[in-house]
């Protein structure tokens, strides 16, 4: 494996834009806001249009700029880093099915609307929690060109918002994607959810008696390409919101005052925070050095899966960590809902748990790095 | 200067060839693992004659100025070459206090005197170098040390002593930091810098034993030693400014070094090749989901250190604190050492207590390793004191 990180002007320019976009429309009262009000900031997702965002990982001849999805790490990191509410995380993943997938059709006829501002959700989970989507149990039943659901999704993102939605089921034995519209589904099938990330939009999905074309089935060459985009992208987000939190814990460390002495002077304290630099450090060399192969999205790669895996375990791990201390160095205060580090806890833990915690991947890695030649 | 991607390459065929042909054959004799632990002369004189070799072929000081013994190349042609020598597992030069810290701090901060006088020995091996900081009542609080230099006409008389000398049975010079005034309100404005001869009246040095039971560093006591007054760095109560230059070369936190490999590389893919080998209770010891575990972690904690370097290259992305990575270079290298090496030793059921000389796992190589790994956590400022001054210095916050 390559120690080279390729890292390119395009992914250098989003940086800079992102860095700045998400730090005017995020500031920490507005992620505040958003959390009591769960209302769709639809000028900041124009905003985002406009400068290209939604279109960056779809081909040109959908109307998209044609880059890898290493491009949209930039603008990631930099949404996690001021705990943005949106749904470019949710509509980016979903997009990769389309773009990956052999459905034709379908792509003519959503992803220019993607690129123009159409929201797309993927609905994977179920109620079991399992990671692997390959463990999928929500049912298809062919009846002639249509096909019958049965089952629940749950933790779907955005869905209220969404117009297009990507839901995996079990049909003749095999998990398949397949792609609707938002409006097909009854809206008292959807219900919002509670989950421990606050800035998340989350709703459980009710697929019983739902009808659907066969012409909606999308074939993707491998379904390793769900998983790989969504690792790159949470790490992504984490890598962001580790950030934050470091910077968050190192203001209170300069300012908070005890038996006359800043708190940052302790070293138990001092210490932690600086594992939590150096664990900073290494998850966003991992993360751009994995962006950097991200190009083509070639999920038989063996280097890559190894790159991502180690990503997620990274960045599950450092950003949870992160989280705890942040809390408990804030002493009383952290306990509150009034301090942010809560706002940081919940989403590490939100974000450690979505496509396996660092138990699950380092697990995986034994298998890739021990096994192969033994 | 900027050197062609063409002429690299060819560089890179070259030095891989040489030291391919060059490469010393195993002796007979354990070497030690790092300068610190240089113990006996055979061991001593096999690493100068290898130094001298790698000088003489043109691998060494390949950036320092010609007119002083260097080569007056590029600096990429000698990190190509540091880079070769780690991966073709050569072993190091030994004369790393002066190659990589007095040396540069010369360069940086010497008379063009001292520039004639040091540079070659110090690149040839002719003149090995040790350094006197560390005191006995004081290593981590390193302004406080006590050693007494006191002007006399044009001499210095040095009276005190220092500690964990390493390589002091063999230098002819020291970097000594001493103590020239003890009037000052404050404990660093009166210490002074020399480039001390160590061969003079009044100098002993006593070798000390180290955990593994073989020798390494010493004692050195001064007793009225007379050394030159023209040997001080600098003027009298600037040796502390001096001695945290020194440490930024010796923390690998500034370029300027002139190179080589100062202590053998460990590789966690030697860690990885035991680990299939080796087997715990019966049992592969790649059946064990702990150690698979275990062992993964180390395999991405050396990789974040590659990464590191690459991305610290990149400008874009060294983000809001640039020194982060170099400055813990020194915390994280050593620190994985120590875990890997420990880890091996847990890979051999009941003969991880055995030890070099019986009948070992790797005639005992890792049990050693162990103990020697922690030359590294502790010289050079301990990892803990590593951590203050990350935290200090590159987090910003208040001192402990
Ligand atoms: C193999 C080896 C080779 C060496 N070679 C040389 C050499 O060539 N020349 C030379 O001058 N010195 C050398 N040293 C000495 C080395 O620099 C010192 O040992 C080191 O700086 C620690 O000082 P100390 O031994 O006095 O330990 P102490 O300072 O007494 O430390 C004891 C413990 O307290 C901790 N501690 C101390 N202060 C703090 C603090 N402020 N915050 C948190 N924890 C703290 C330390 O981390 C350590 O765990 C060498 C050491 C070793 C092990």
């Amino acid at each position: 494996m390559s120690n080279q990180i390729n890292f390119t002007e395009e992914q250098s320019m989003l940086l800079d834009t992102a860095m700045s976009f998400c730090q005017s429309h995020s500031p920490i009262e507005t992620v505040r806001h958003q959390i009591e009000n769960h209302k769709f900031d639809a000028e900041q997702w124009q905003a985002m249009v406009e400068l290209g965002w939604l279109g960056i990982s779809i081909p040109e001849k959908y109307a998209g700029l044609g880059l890898g999805l290493g491009e949209v790490v930039p603008i990631v990191e930099s949404m996690g880093r001021n705990l943005m509410v949106s749904p470019f995380l949710a509509s980016t993943l979903a997009t990769q099915v389309l773009v990956h997938g052999d459905n034709e059709n379908l792509k003519n006829k959503y992803l220019p609307n993607i690129v123009n501002g159409s929201i797309a959700t993927l609905a994977i989970q179920e109620l079991e929690g399992a990671w692997d989507i390959n463990l999928n149990e929500a049912l298809g039943k062919r009846e002639g060109e249509l096909i019958t659901l049965s089952g629940t999704k749950f933790q779907v993102l955005d869905l209220d918002v969404a117009e297009i939605v990507i839901i995996s089921i079990l049909l003749d034995k095999q998990v398949v994607l397949i792609c609707i519209d938002q409006k097909e589904i009854p809206p008292e099938n959807i219900k919002r959810e509670i989950v421990i990330d606050e800035t998340r939009n989350s709703f459980s999905l009710d697929l019983n008696g739902l009808k659907i074309q066969s012409s909606a089935l999308v074939k993707l060459k491998d379904l390793k390409v769900i998983e790989q985009s969504a690792l790159l992208l949470l790490s992504a987000e984490m890598c962001g919101g580790l950030a934050s939190t470091l910077n968050t814990i190192i203001d209170y460390l300069n300012t908070r005052k005890q038996f006359d002495r800043l708190i940052g002077s302790y070293q138990a304290l001092k210490h932690p925070t600086v594992d939590i630099l150096l664990a900073l450090e290494a998850l966003r060399s991992h993360l751009y050095y994995t962006a950097g192969q991200f190009g083509d999205g070639d999920s038989s790669d063996g280097d890559l899966e190894v790159a991502l895996h180690m990503c997620k375990a990274l960045a599950s791990e450092s950003f949870a960590y992160a989280g705890d201390r942040c809390i408990q160095f804030h002493g009383g205060f952290g306990f509150t809902y009034e301090c942010d580090a809560q706002l940081f806890l919940r989403r590490a833990i939100w974000s450690q748990y979505q496509f396996g915690d660092e138990k699950y991947h380092r697990q995986l890695l034994a298998k890739l790095l021990l096994d192969e030649c033994a | 200067m900027s050197e062609s991607k063409k002429d690299l390459e060819e560089f890179q065929r070259e030095i891989s060839h040489w030291l391919k042909a060059n490469k010393p054959a195993d002796p007979e004799f354990l070497l030690p693992e790092t300068f610190m632990e240089v113990g006996t002369d055979r061991q001593f004189d096999f690493l100068r004659n290898w130094q001298q070799k790698v000088y003489e072929a043109g691998y060494l000081g390949m950036a320092w100025p010609e007119e002083y013994g260097g080569r007056g190349r590029h600096q990429e042609y000698q990190n190509i070459v540091n880079r070769e020598m780690a991966e073709q597992r050569v072993p190091f030069v030994p004369n790393t206090i002066g190659l990589n810290w007095a040396g540069p701090l010369i360069l940086q901060r010497g008379t063009e005197a001292d520039k004639q006088k040091y540079i070659k020995g110090i690149l040839n091996a002719e003149d090995i170098w040790c350094q006197g900081f560390s005191e006995p009542d004081h290593g981590s609080d390193l302004g406080n040390v006590q050693c007494k230099a006191l002007k006399d006409g044009d001499s210095y008389i040095v009276t005190g002593s220092k500690i964990w000398t390493s390589l002091a049975t063999y230098a002819k010079y020291m970097i000594l930091l001493a103590r020239t005034s003890n009037t000052d309100s404050n404990k660093y404005a009166g210490l002074s810098f020399f480039l001390s001869p160590m061969k003079v009246a009044g100098i002993d040095v006593q070798p000390i034993k180290k955990l593994t039971g073989e020798y390494g560093f010493c004692q050195t006591f001064f007793n009225e030693a007379k050394i030159p007054a023209d040997c001080i760095m600098g003027n009298e109560g600037e040796g502390w400014s001096v001695a945290m230059a020194t440490l930024t070369f010796e923390r690998g936190a500034a370029g300027g070094q002139a190179g080589g490999l100062s202590m053998m590389d460990l590789n966690v893919n030697d860690i990885v090749e035991l680990a299939k080998h080796s087997r715990r209770n019966g049992q592969p010891v790649l059946d064990d989901p702990l150690i698979r575990d275990e062992l993964v972690q180390l395999i991405m904690d050396d990789r974040s250190n590659r990464l590191m370097s690459s991305r610290s290259r990149i400008p874009a992305l060294r983000g809001e604190r640039p020194a982060a990575v170099a400055m813990s270079g020194k915390l994280r290298g050593s620190e994985l050492k120590r875990r890997m090496t420990k880890f091996a030793i847990s890979l051999q059921g009941a003969n991880g207590s055995r030890y070099v000389g019986s009948s070992a796992i790797d005639g005992g190589r890792w049990q050693r390793s162990y103990f020697n790994s922690f030359s590294a956590t502790i010289g050079g400022g301990t990892s803990q004191v590593q951590k203050n001054i990350l935290g200090e210095r590159v987090l910003g916050l208040p001192k402990s």
